[in-house]
């Protein structure tokens, strides 16, 4: 039990004020060499802060107060600065999540993967300039000598984190900590850098500690599984116990959430389209001069979405389909193209008409609702704006709230009151208040952790089959499409690639880049187990 | 070469901003009472109205606003800054001979306003809220209160009169005609107190932005990544921190140049040194306008060339900037 | 730093306000009126605090009135510079486009020009009365309001809030006003504290150099009058000077307390 990174009984102390005193309280874990510990936690469990203690770097107000961490039999704790700092880089490598604010934006690429050779070893310049060629090769860079005279501003996002990986492992670490380096990217994007991930770390015999939310992942790569709730590791084990026989009820909550990547039972939709496109587009910078080039976020798009229907616009970033969101709410004039709702020329309407025919729900819950404003005004305010009585309309307030599941007392509070699932609700409700036929939803539920998410959800499907609503519904994560939606639109590069029902989608995709996309979802081989539900209480932010 | 491409694309957008100026200016003198020829017959102590009106007409004053807008365009682009009612000599050479005492005095404040202030800065975000980041935050303040005016009178106070270690006005020694390596440190010598003056209020500045924007370099994942890869405190400082944390600094400089020259206007007066600052001054004293429409023109000059230095650096400095 | 610093500056804008409130109550005769003997140091003589200048004026009289011109030409100006950046700033950064275009235009004009000597030239034009030179200064110290209103109104816009309310129906001028400003607000009434040090620095600057206006007993008026006996009683210059630095001093003050009151750095880490 003495070689690769043991973690006992650590525990981590936060300022006074914050939520809990711990951020993490007596963590015990073992990563040996060649396996993959996942640490699965949601947003708030001390995951993160876990890396942090690890390596020594916590933020200013944060210590360790307890425990050791072991590397290779040694506990690295005491050590004094100068040593920990040989031990950074050289035997514990880390890859962080973000790799566009982690790699720093005015020097090259091939300087920062550099860096580690320069810091903890001798070697001429000449000797690190092959080194790095040659890890820039091995995490798949395709012309690794023009990536490395590049700045980070000029790669994509996986090649910015294939770079991170590359300065990570540049010194073969006995330890790879990983902390969510995958979440900031797309799907297909997200599975060729699992893959190398994977392969790397075989063939090296790394130890590799993957921090991660998404059980997707988890179901993908992990040996063994660490879930932590709050800063208390609740369930440890082999991967396909805790993931096919969970034992902790917060376990078997999180589980339970996750939808399976498999379309709902169909329903019966009704034949007539309440909301349909033709050839909508929209190009960005064309007009300016200097080089900018243009880009084609819609490209000819066409859609129908039947009455009462739940059409589901699927795509990665880049893909057009919170452009096309955008446009059907009228945000953005497109180019060309006709959008008609209800028999009626949407674009061409007046705004007051066209704000009582189509209503949205966007991703951010923090952003998406004024801060200044209490609840109940926020989502009285449609009505209002359209003539109510304030009267009447804040009555009509309440009962929204209600219809939502939150309680009515909700309305005399401000939003920051509120956590990111209740926001969202909030925000539901107020786009319901104008009682529009189609409800546009862009990304709805991406921003919040999976035990809120399947909630959220649950509450979509109700009100629609309840109020016979139409909903368009845009998001990157098919899990969550399959869950609520009948119809699906693929989206690729701002055309629409493939539309049917979701179950023709689904078990029968014909075009290839759908059938890429199914198969780059982490864990698409793994079913959740069918477990009850449980409801988890949400927190109410302080 | 693309730096060259981005400065004169730079430039040739700065243009239209020169043309507003003058125009305005232009448009805004029309609404001064009195003219050139009055300053002049007011200099020459009086005259009859003939002689104004024939005065008018041979400086062509007398036709429409327009027409004159037109004409005054077309000469400032041969650089024909017309004439001095007060000095009777050619607007621009008045302003080339006032031109070095200010750009002496402007250069070196600036270069010693952004030098001491990113020592400081550096210095307080090193050890922020300990002892060494409070006295130099407070001393930033008090000297970002101070009129400028007030601390050159201190300093003549102190320094001139107290302690006689500096003169207390003037460029040059008068008459002792020195000459070469002589000549300069005595220029040096007189323009100490001068640069003190105008450049602690723009070093406090530059201090505060500059301890600001370390604090938040320092706490981006970028620095967070360079310490997971074992680099030493040090390193990561200069490596990292350092060269980020310049950016808005670069950014203030340039936004703050037609302050450091508008500065100058007061420090010069204080001092008796002959810039153009204290020539505008009199230029407004004594009404002679079409000196001070020259002087705004050369101060114009000189802000957007500065503008354009300090775009060049921070796309030097930034390359993200260059595309 | 931050909290002693934000007590200071209220105490000494109390302090401030005090001596203008009093002013007309401790010294009721004409400041700028005879009163004695001129140049007398302070403590010669009980009656002038201060002492008094080379026209025999009281000092410690023209402190306290002087005050008042300050505070009140400070807060006057920096209300025209709020309130031409803050309405040019929000419809550049609310609408976009060429209306944006042509407003930075305007306000890339105003900046490049040196903001003192266009100061000396409206007042070339337009004369030395305290209102002209009131609004003069405001005039030319509204382009760096505008420019930050502009960028705060630029993020709201594109926040998803204002883009509910397009969609709820809401006109323009309702969303600019009710919706945007309220939260562009708090770094304004910031920034507001800055253009007041600045406007106050600026009046007195110009009174220094006798271009202000002669009939109001201004500060800067006081130190220009002074410099001709600094080598010898160069109180009569030194104690207007502190009186400015004090009050521009306490203004900033307050302004960097309120900016820490709304902006609290919750350094709160990352789990």
């Amino acid at each position: 039990m003495t070689d690769g990174l043991a973690v006992e009984d650590l525990s981590v102390g936060l300022p006074p004020g914050a939520d809990r005193p711990l951020a993490l309280s007596q963590v015990s874990l073992h990563v040996r060499p060649g396996e993959v510990l996942c640490l699965v936690g949601e947003s708030g469990s001390g995951k993160s802060m876990l890396a942090s203690a690890v390596l020594r770097l916590l933020p200013p107000g944060v210590g360790v107060t307890g425990g050791r961490v072991l590397l290779a039999g040694q506990d690295l704790l005491p050590l004094p600065e100068a040593d920990m700092r040989r031990i950074r880089g050289a035997q514990i490598g880390m890859v962080f999540q973000d790799a566009s604010t982690a790699l720093n934006p005015l020097h090259r690429v091939g300087d920062q993967v550099a860096e580690p050779f320069r810091t903890h070893t001798g070697l001429s310049r000449a000797a690190v300039r092959a080194r790095v060629l040659d890890l820039l090769d091995q995490v798949g860079l395709p012309d690794p000598a023009g990536a490395a005279r590049a700045y980070p501003h000029q790669l994509s996002g996986g090649q910015r984190q294939r770079v991170g990986i590359a300065a990570a492992l540049a010194l073969e670490p006995g330890v790879l900590i990983a902390d969510e380096p995958t979440t900031a990217l797309d799907v297909t994007t997200q599975a060729q850098v699992l893959a190398l991930l994977r392969g790397l770390q075989r063939r090296r015999g790394t130890a590799l500690l993957f921090i991660t939310h998404d059980f997707g992942v988890v179901a993908e790569i992990a040996d063994r599984v660490a879930v932590l709730q709050r800063g208390v590791v609740v369930e440890q084990g082999a991967a396909a116990d805790v993931l096919n026989r969970p034992a902790h009820p917060y376990t078997r909550a999180l589980i339970a959430a996750i939808p399976p990547l498999a379309p709902a039972p169909p329903r019966p939709v009704s034949a007539d389209a309440v909301l349909s496109t033709a050839g909508l587009t929209k190009t960005y910078g064309a007009r300016r001069w200097g080089g900018r080039k243009a880009v084609r976020a819609l490209d000819g798009v066409s859609i129908t979405l039947p009455r009462g229907a739940t059409l589901g616009v699927v795509g990665e970033s880049g893909s057009g389909k919170s452009t096309l969101a955008r446009v059907l709410l009228r945000l953005l004039p497109p180019d060309a193209g006709t959008v008609r709702l209800d028999g009626a020329d949407l674009l061409r309407l007046p705004a007051r008409a066209a704000a009582k025919r189509i209503g949205m729900v966007f991703q951010d819950p923090y952003a998406s609702l004024n801060p200044r404003r209490r609840v109940g005004e926020l989502v009285a305010q449609g009505p209002m704006v359209h003539g109510m009585a304030r009267g009447p309309a804040m009555a009509r307030a309440r009962e929204l709230l209600a219809l939502v599941a939150l309680d009515p007392s909700a309305a005399d509070r401000f939003p920051h009151e509120f956590s990111g699932g209740q926001r969202q609700r909030i925000a539901l409700a107020r786009a319901l208040a104008l009682e529009p036929a189609v409800l546009v939803a862009d990304e709805p539920v991406s921003a919040l952790d999976v035990s809120v998410q399947a909630q959220v959800l649950a509450l979509l499907a109700g009100l629609r089959d309840r109020l016979g609503l139409s909903m368009v519904f845009v998001t990157h994560d098919l899990r969550v499409a399959g869950r609520i939606c009948d119809r699906v639109a693929v989206m690729h590069r701002g055309r629409v690639v493939e539309e049917g029902t979701a179950e023709a989608v689904f078990l029968h995709p014909q075009h290839e880049y759908t059938r890429a996309l199914l198969a780059a979802v982490p864990g698409r081989g793994w079913t959740p187990p069918a477990l009850a539900p449980s409801l988890v209480a949400e927190p109410l932010v302080s | 070469m693309p730096l060259l491409l981005l400065a004169l694309r730079r430039l040739a957008l700065r243009l239209p901003t020169l043309g507003l100026i003058l125009v305005g200016l232009f448009l805004l003198l029309q609404l001064a009472p009195g003219d050139t020829v009055d300053a002049m017959l007011a200099q020459m102590g009086g005259g009859d109205p003939a002689l104004a009106d024939r005065l008018r007409s041979f400086y062509g004053l007398d036709a429409t606003v327009p027409v004159q807008l037109g004409r005054y365009l077309w000469r400032l682009v041969r650089l024909d800054l017309g004439q001095s009612a007060i000095y009777g000599k050619p607007v621009l050479d008045v302003i080339l001979e006032r031109l070095p005492a200010t750009l002496l005095l402007t250069l070196s404040s600036l270069g010693l306003a952004v030098a001491g202030g990113m020592a400081l800065g550096v210095l307080a975000a090193r050890r922020a809220d300990g002892w060494p980041d409070t006295a130099i935050s407070l001393l930033g303040l008090l000297f970002y209160a101070t009129p400028s005016f007030w601390l050159g009178l201190m300093g003549i106070v102190v320094f001139a009169v107290k302690l006689a270690w500096l003169p207390a006005g003037g460029l040059q020694e008068v008459g002792t005609g020195l000459a070469g390596w002589a000549a300069v440190l005595d220029i040096a010598w007189h323009l100490v107190l001068p640069t003190a003056t105008l450049s602690l209020i723009f070093m406090a500045i530059y201090l505060r932005v500059m301890r600001a924007s370390m604090l938040e370099v320092l706490g981006l994942d970028f620095v967070r990544a360079a310490r997971a890869k074992g680099v030493t405190e040090g390193r990561v400082l200069v490596r990292h921190v350092l060269r980020n944390a310049l950016l808005p600094v670069v950014t203030l400089v340039g936004l703050q140049g037609a302050t450091l020259l508008g500065g100058s206007v007061v420090v010069e007066s204080v001092f008796s040194l002959p810039g153009l600052g204290r020539l505008a001054y009199e230029s407004v004293v004594q009404r002679d306008l079409n000196m001070l429409l020259g002087i705004v023109f050369a101060s114009t000059l000189l802000v957007i060339l500065v503008n354009l230095a300090v775009d060049l650096v921070y796309a030097r400095l930034d390359p993200r900037i260059a595309r | 730093m931050r909290g002693w610093a934000a007590r200071i500056g209220l105490g000494l804008t109390v302090l401030v306000l005090l001596m203008a409130l009093s002013a007309g109550w401790l010294f009721p005769r004409d400041p700028l009126g005879l009163a004695g003997r001129p140049l007398q140091w302070p403590g010669d003589n009980a009656r002038f605090w201060l002492g008094t200048d080379n026209s025999g004026r009281d000092i410690a009289a023209q402190i306290f009135h002087g005050a008042r011109v300050s505070l009140l030409i400070g807060a006057s100006a920096t209300a025209i510079a709020l309130v031409i950046g803050t309405g040019i700033g929000a419809l550049a950064g609310y609408y976009g486009g060429w209306v944006d275009d042509v407003l930075m235009r305007v306000t890339e004009a105003f900046q490049t020009l040196p903001n003192f000597l266009l100061l000396l030239v409206l007042v070339a034009v337009f004369g030395s009365d305290i209102r002209t030179v009131t609004v003069a200064i405001g005039l030319v110290s509204w382009p760096a309001s505008a420019r930050l209103t502009r960028a705060e109104f630029l993020t709201l816009r594109n926040r998803d809030f204002v883009a509910g309310c397009r969609t709820l129906g809401m006109g323009d001028a309702a969303i600019m006003l009710r919706e945007i400003l309220p939260n562009a607000l708090p770094p304004l009434i910031v920034y507001a504290s800055v253009v007041m040090a600045g406007a106050i620095l600026l009046e007195s600057a110009l009174a220094f150099l006798g271009l202000s206006d002669p009939n109001i007993a201004s500060w800067g008026n006081l130190i220009g009058r002074g410099r001709g006996v600094l080598r010898t009683q160069w109180f009569v210059s030194a104690i207007p000077g502190a009186a400015i630095l004090l009050t521009v001093l306490a203004v900033s003050l307050l302004g960097q307390g309120v900016n820490d009151a709304l902006n609290p750095r919750l350094r709160r880490p990352r789990a």
